[in-house]
C-alpha cells in the first residue's frame, strides 16, 4: 500500500499561509493565551480587591510580593528560561542550515536548562513550605511580632502576626505551645526563638496556597507554568531521542516539529517574563 | 509567523524587561540600601546588553529565512 499525502502538511496552505502543523499550534497557543489572561485577570482583580494589610501576607505593611519571595532565585530562573529559548531557536537554524547533529544538541541543552528551571523552582517551593506565619488573637508586644491596622467595609482591625520557621507545627495544638524562630526584623538582624501559648494562636499555616490570596495564586500560576515546562520538556526529550531516524526519513518534516516545538516553548518562556514582574516585583 | 519573528518578539519583550528590572533593582538598592539589589540591577543591565547583541547576531544570521 502507498503512502498517502496529506496536503499541506509541509509547504504552505494558500488560506492560512502556513503548513498544517504550524496553523494547529497558534491556534493551540491562542487557547493558552485565553487560560494564562483569565487567570492574570483574577490576580488582578483578587489584588486590588484585598483588604489593607493582608497582601501579600496578613501583617505585611508593603504590598509587593519580593517582601516574602525569593527575587534572586526567581531573576536567575528568568534567566535560564530566556537563554533555553535561544538554544531553541538555534537548534532550529541548525536544522535549517542541514546540520542535524548540532541541532540536536541545542535541542538537549533546550532540555538541561528546562531541567535547571525546575529544580530552582522546587528550591523555591520548598523555602515556602518550610515557612510559617501564626496569626495572633490579640497582640501580644513580643520580639518579631508585626501589628498592622487593617482597613476594610466593615471597620478597622489590628492584625498580630509572626513569621519564621516553626519546630512543633504538626503538634503544636497537642503541646499547648508553639515554638517559633521568628525571621529577622528592623530591630533584630537575627532570627529569635518565640515560645507562643496555642490558646493566643488565631491560626498558624505553612506559607502554602491556603496562607493567603497571593501565595494561592502564586501558586495556581507558577504551578500551571511549571506543568507547561514539563509538557515541553517531554516533547523535547522526544524530538532529541527520535530525531535521528525523522530526519533520515523527512527532514523538512522534522525542521517543521521542531518549529513547532519552539513556538510553543517561546511561548511559555514569554508567559514567565510576565510572571516574574507581576508576582515578584510589583 | 514563524520561530524567527516570534523569537524576535521575545527577545524585545526579554530586553524590556530586563532594563525594568534593572531600573527596579537600583532602586531597591537607592531606597533600601540592599547590596544584593545593587548585584541585581548590574546583572540585569549587562543581561540587556548581551541581549541586544545577540538579536543584532541573530538577525545577520537568520537574514534568509522568511518570517511568515
Amino acid at each position: 500500500m502507498s503512502d498517502v499525502a496529506i496536503p499541506h502538511d509541509m509547504e504552505p496552505h494558500p488560506l492560512t499561509g502556513m503548513y498544517n502543523g504550524k496553523f494547529g499550534i497558534w491556534l493551540f497557543l491562542a487557547s493558552e493565551v485565553m487560560l494564562f489572561g483569565a487567570l492574570f485577570s483574577t490576580y488582578v482583580l483578587l489584588r486590588v480587591g484585598a483588604p489593607e494589610g493582608t497582601w501579600p501576607m496578613y501583617g505585611q505593611e508593603i504590598t509587593t510580593g519580593n517582601q516574602i519571595l525569593n527575587v534572586s532565585l526567581a531573576f536567575v530562573n528568568t534567566l535560564v528560561l530566556i537563554t533555553s529559548s535561544v538554544t531553541m531557536v538555534l537548534s532550529w537554524a541548525a536544522l535549517k542550515m542541514n546540520n542535524f547533529a548540532k541541532g540536536r544538541m541545542f535541542l538537549f541543552i533546550t532540555f538541561a536548562l528546562a531541567g535547571v528551571f525546575l529544580v530552582i523552582k522546587f528550591f523555591e517551593y520548598k523555602g515556602k513550605f518550610t515557612h510559617h506565619q501564626v496569626v495572633l488573637k490579640e497582640p501580644l508586644g513580643v520580639d518579631g511580632e508585626k501589628v498592622i491596622t487593617s482597613k476594610t467595609d466593615k471597620g478597622e482591625r489590628k492584625i498580630a502576626v509572626v513569621n519564621g520557621h516553626a519546630e512543633n507545627f504538626g503538634t503544636w495544638e497537642e503541646d499547648g505551645y508553639l515554638l517559633i524562630h521568628s525571621d529577622p526584623t528592623e530591630s533584630h538582624d537575627h532570627s529569635h526563638e518565640l515560645k507562643i501559648e496555642a490558646d493566643k494562636i488565631k491560626r498558624a499555616t505553612r506559607w502554602g496556597p491556603n496562607a493567603s490570596t497571593f501565595l494561592a495564586t502564586y501558586f495556581t500560576l507558577t504551578g500551571l507554568h511549571g506543568i507547561h515546562v514539563i509538557g515541553g520538556m517531554v516533547v523535547i526529550l522526544y524530538f532529541v531521542l527520535t530525531g535521528a531516524s525523522d530526519w533520515k526519513k523527512r527532514p523538512e518534516k522534522y525542521i517543521n516539529r521542531i518549529e513547532c516545538t519552539g513556538l510553543y516553548w517561546h511561548f511559555v518562556d514569554l508567559v514567565w517574563i510576565f510572571l516574574f514582574p507581576v508576582l515578584y516585583l510589583l | 509567523m514563524s520561530l524567527k519573528a516570534f523569537h524576535v518578539f521575545f527577545l524585545a519583550v526579554s530586553l524590556l524587561m530586563t532594563l525594568g528590572f534593572g531600573v527596579w533593582a537600583i532602586r531597591d538598592y537607592l531606597d533600601a540600601g540592599k547590596q544584593s539589589s545593587l548585584y541585581l540591577g548590574t546583572g540585569s543591565f549587562v543581561v540587556a546588553a548581551l541581549l541586544a547583541v545577540y538579536g543584532v547576531w541573530f538577525l545577520k544570521k537568520l537574514r534568509n529565512v522568511s518570517y511568515v
